[in-house]
């Protein structure tokens, strides 16, 4: 019930909830709509074997083999940073904070090209790594390299604030009662983190599935070894495979929207705590 | 200007906020309208700011006996200070204090400098004038009450209307704030209401007071009147401390020469500082008790007494003379006889 | 850097999660990052400058900033609508947009590319309406800002969103107590106490946009002098093996971005400047 004192007049609210809602359909939702109506464009028989065709495939392993590595990896980091920074008092603090978020402000091509000035062939561990015959850039190691400097600051940046505001009451009282540090972090800290993790480890999982600047620099295209599920769509798109493109694309448009379901979830959920 | 209001009700969905609220307060008038919180105080002062508007055919709101019911807000002349000041942070309190000014109509709108002119003057009325070009966030709670008050008065407003303005204060300086707002509006004479849960708050200032419960009016009166003459349960109970005890004892314990009002079968009420102590053995009239707890810190001591017959809790308030000529310590037994009571039939009760 | 030093903590565990922290942020962030600098420092001023300050490339900055501020902009004025509207109308499926908004930070950007390119292509579902009006956005600059308008939506209205959830009634209260009409209170009162969010949005979708690849490649048609945005330039140097010219021109973009960062965080250190109330 709002007073009439701060309300606008109904010609104002309809206007610019039309203006809202046709901004978010040429935008949001229409983009969206056209990833699943061209990947059945030619018949849901179609769409299935595009997506099981043995190039896809191996691009869904490699994309799944590489969240495999770096969600974890980022989730370890972004705990140990959180940590740190929300329990302890030391100098140097707001610096490392904003060391954390370095990767957001970072375009990702850029992300990529780094990795091949350091482990590209004419780069500072080129001519050792090929003398010890391994390879990085073109290869597996380089995609998960390079997904994980883009998705690192996910988790540590959900984590940090709320452990900021959670204090360290909790966990002291759990020390003075006797409790190790291991006990203290899963019995105290993570329960009260639960949700804030997930939540990071939703996003940092969307973005590292869908990474498509960054892995494209560093992953040499070769079909079928090192290519992405992103990295297919835009193959598959450049042959004029345009079902094909979109088949792909709709399993990550998928993913998408899975993301932002659980992403509401958590929020009704965090919003309904007092 | 006189402030009217008949009739009003309002409701939240399910909820009544005000039901039925008749209020008269004549022109030049400092009242506060008292209540616990959800009492619909807060509601009917904000229906006469015009912020709210009364359930469609319900009542009325007269200014100076002009309808002013379907007149916004912003046109009714009204200085409105919000309990948590409501100060625009992004301006600084001159800033604050001319926006009233300055979002006049053009032919309404005094010059620029002669805006500046009156907030500084108004800013010098609440004592804050080398405070002008400070953000709000710079300023004490206090401060930022004194230029919430100096930003209303800049539109000249007909009647002030202040919701729970000592609110958000410490002790202190809530204790400070309200004498000065007293002797301010003694200076400027304008028809004033403020809202308040704090009856010592109300009773120390206000020339009428007007306590409210559930929506409506309990009683209207001067703070002597509804201190010493409470009309029901309800303003007896919240209007400082009182015993409430059942009737028959009462024939016994009354002072020669005490009041006793409807003494009929109920509950009666009792204000700690209208029983007096006696030794036990005196005689006379008067109820045996046990003293079960001393507390002597302070100009008063409180003690805690347990009535023999009916083993009733009793709280007294005696001077600290009076209590040294007794001589009392814990389970001593004690006479005590009651100068003043009230009566009120049982269904009456809360 | 121990916290005995600074103050005693009986909490266990700084050694481990700071030493683990600071490894895996150099690993991983920093020493990369830091290979572009060194790369970059080892040129001579003259091949720095021939590779940034080339026509191509600076055709390539003028449209990488030029859309990224258009976009900034655009997104500006309709993530505030949005905003407002999301917060003060209630309307039946307020929820399901309110989700869909943060569609652009999850949609994989090369899946945004090509969906966009569909729909605003001559043959797409809003591209054949444009294209009798003469407006071709596929393989335009218009591509471009449309791209980047999509990829910078969610900022402002995450940014302003909550501070306008959080501001209390009363300050509008107040303004219309004192005799503003409701034009003047969103004006003088609401606007500029969302311009500090307003501004940061602005600035998140701004940087996100300078650095954009994967939306924009799709629907830009990439030509050389016209819609060629930084970053693919960036990748084009590095297929033909010119390593130099791909790192000063990165160079040039990461400076532009902690410049932005900084800047950021300034925004957000003003807007909570009032707010000690």
């Amino acid at each position: 019930m709002q007073p009439r004192a701060t309300r606008d007049p109904a010609w104002a609210r309809w206007l610019l909830t039309a203006v809202a809602l046709m901004f978010l359909l040429f935008f949001l939702v229409l983009p969206l709509a056209v990833v699943f109506s061209q990947a059945l464009e030619k018949g849901v028989g179609h769409y299935l074997a595009t997506i099981r065709e043995p190039n896809a495939l191996e691009a869904i392993k490699l994309t799944l083999l590489t969240v495999a590595i770096v969600v974890p990896a980022n989730v370890a980091f972004g705990v140990a940073a959180a940590w740190a920074i929300a329990k302890f008092k030391f100098p140097g603090k707001s610096v490392l904070t904003t060391l954390i978020d370095l990767p957001f402000a970072v375009s990702p091509v850029i992300a990529g090209l780094i990795y091949v000035l350091v482990f590209g062939a004419h780069g500072w561990f080129g001519p050792w790594l090929i003398a010890h015959d391994l390879k990085v850039i073109f290869a597996v190691p380089g995609i998960v390299l390079a997904t994980a400097f883009v998705t690192c600051p996910f988790v540590a940046r959900e984590l940090i604030p709320l452990m900021q505001a959670q204090g360290t009451d909790e966990e002291s009282s759990a020390v003075t009662l006797g409790a190790n540090g291991w006990q203290t972090f899963l019995r105290v800290t993570l329960p009260n983190i639960k949700w804030g993790l997930f939540y990071g480890v939703i996003l940092c999982n969307a973005r590292a599935m869908g990474e498509f600047g960054a892995v494209s620099v560093v992953s040499g295209h070769i079909r079928g070894v090192t290519n992405t599920m992103p990295l297919h769509v835009e193959i598959l798109y450049n042959e004029y495979n345009i079902a094909g493109a979109f088949a792909v694309a709709s399993l990550l448009a998928l993913l998408a929207l899975a993301t932002l379901v659980l992403k509401s979830v958590v929020e009704w959920r965090q919003a309904g705590v007092p | 200007m006189s402030i009217e209001a008949h009739g009003i009700r309002k409701k939240f969905g399910a909820f009544t906020a005000l039901d039925g609220v008749d209020l008269h307060v004549p022109q030049g008038k400092l009242v506060a309208v008292l209540g616990p919180s959800g009492s619909g105080k807060t509601t009917l002062l904000r229906i006469i700011a015009g912020l709210e508007f009364p359930d469609p055919g319900s009542g009325r709101i007269l200014f100076h006996g002009d309808d002013v019911t379907d007149i916004p807000a912003g046109r009714r002349r009204v200085g409105f200070v919000f309990q948590h000041y409501a100060l625009f942070r992004h301006m600084s309190v001159l800033e604050n204090v001319a926006f009233g000014l300055r979002v006049r109509r053009r032919r309404d709108r005094p010059a620029p400098p002669a805006i500046l002119e009156r907030a500084h003057r108004l800013l010098e009325l609440v004592q804050l004038d080398g405070l002008a070009g400070r953000f709000p966030s710079q300023l004490s709670g206090g401060q930022r009450q004194r230029v919430a008050l100096a930003r209303a008065l800049a539109v000249e407003p007909k009647v002030l209307l202040l919701d729970e303005p000592f609110g958000a204060l410490d002790a202190r300086v809530r204790k400070e704030l309200r004498r000065w707002l007293r002797r301010f509006h003694d200076d400027i004479q304008l028809t004033t209401i403020f809202v308040t849960h704090d009856q010592e708050e109300a009773l120390e200032i206000a020339d009428e007071v007007v306590i409210m419960n559930q929506g409506r009016v309990e009683q209207v009166g001067t703070p002597q009147q509804v201190y010493d003459n409470p009309s029901t349960p309800f303003v007896y109970q919240f209007l400082g401390n009182v015993n409430v005890l059942r009737a028959p004892a009462l024939a016994t314990a009354l002072r020669p020469g005490g009041v006793a009002a409807a003494t009929q079968e109920g509950l009666i009420y009792v204000r700690p500082h209208d029983i007096e102590l006696a030794p036990h053995d005196a005689g006379g009239p008067g109820l045996s008790a046990i003293v079960r707890h001393l507390h002597a810190a302070g100009p008063h001591a409180r003690l805690l007494l347990e009535q023999v017959q009916t083993r009733e809790q009793v709280e007294v308030e005696v001077s600290r003379s009076e209590l040294s000529g007794l001589n009392l310590k814990v389970n001593d037994l004690v006479r005590m006889r009651v100068r003043q009571v009230r009566s009120f039939a049982e269904d009456f009760a809360i | 850097m121990t916290p005995a030093r600074t103050s005693r903590s009986i909490l266990p565990g700084f050694g481990l999660s700071m030493g683990f922290t600071l490894a895996y942020l150099g690993l991983i962030v920093l020493v990369p990052l830091s290979a572009a600098f060194l790369r970059a420092a080892g040129m001579s001023t003259h091949d720095f400058v021939a590779a940034v300050a080339s026509p191509r490339v600076i055709a390539a900055y003028r449209l990488s900033f030029g859309a990224s501020l258009a976009a900034g902009g655009v997104n500006m004025v309709f993530g505030l609508v949005v905003a407002w509207v999301l917060v003060r109308y209630p309307f039946p499926g307020r929820r399901i947009i309110d989700a869909l908004v943060d569609l652009p930070f999850a949609l994989p950007t090369a899946v945004a590319g090509i969906a966009l390119t569909s729909l605003y292509s001559a043959h797409g579902w809003v591209g054949r309406w444009l294209a009798p009006l003469g407006l071709q956005v596929a393989f335009t600059w218009t591509g471009v800002f449309v791209a980047l308008t999509f990829i910078g939506l969610p900022f402002v209205v995450r940014t302003v969103q909550p501070v306008l959830q959080e501001l209390e009634p009363e300050i509008e209260e107040a303004a219309s107590t004192l005799g503003a009409n409701r034009w003047q209170a969103v004006t003088r009162i609401l606007l500029p106490e969302l311009a500090p969010s307003l501004l940061t949005g602005f600035a998140l979708a701004f940087a996100r946009a300078l650095g954009e690849y994967g939306s924009v490649v799709f629907i830009s048609g990439n030509m050389p002098m016209r819609t060629e945005i930084v970053p693919l330039l960036i990748i084009t140097k590095l297929e033909q093996y010119d390593y130099r010219g791909a790192t000063a021109i990165a160079v040039v973009m990461l400076v532009s971005s902690f410049i932005l960062l900084l800047l950021i965080n300034l925004l957000q250190k003003w807007s909570r400047r009032y707010h000690a109330i």
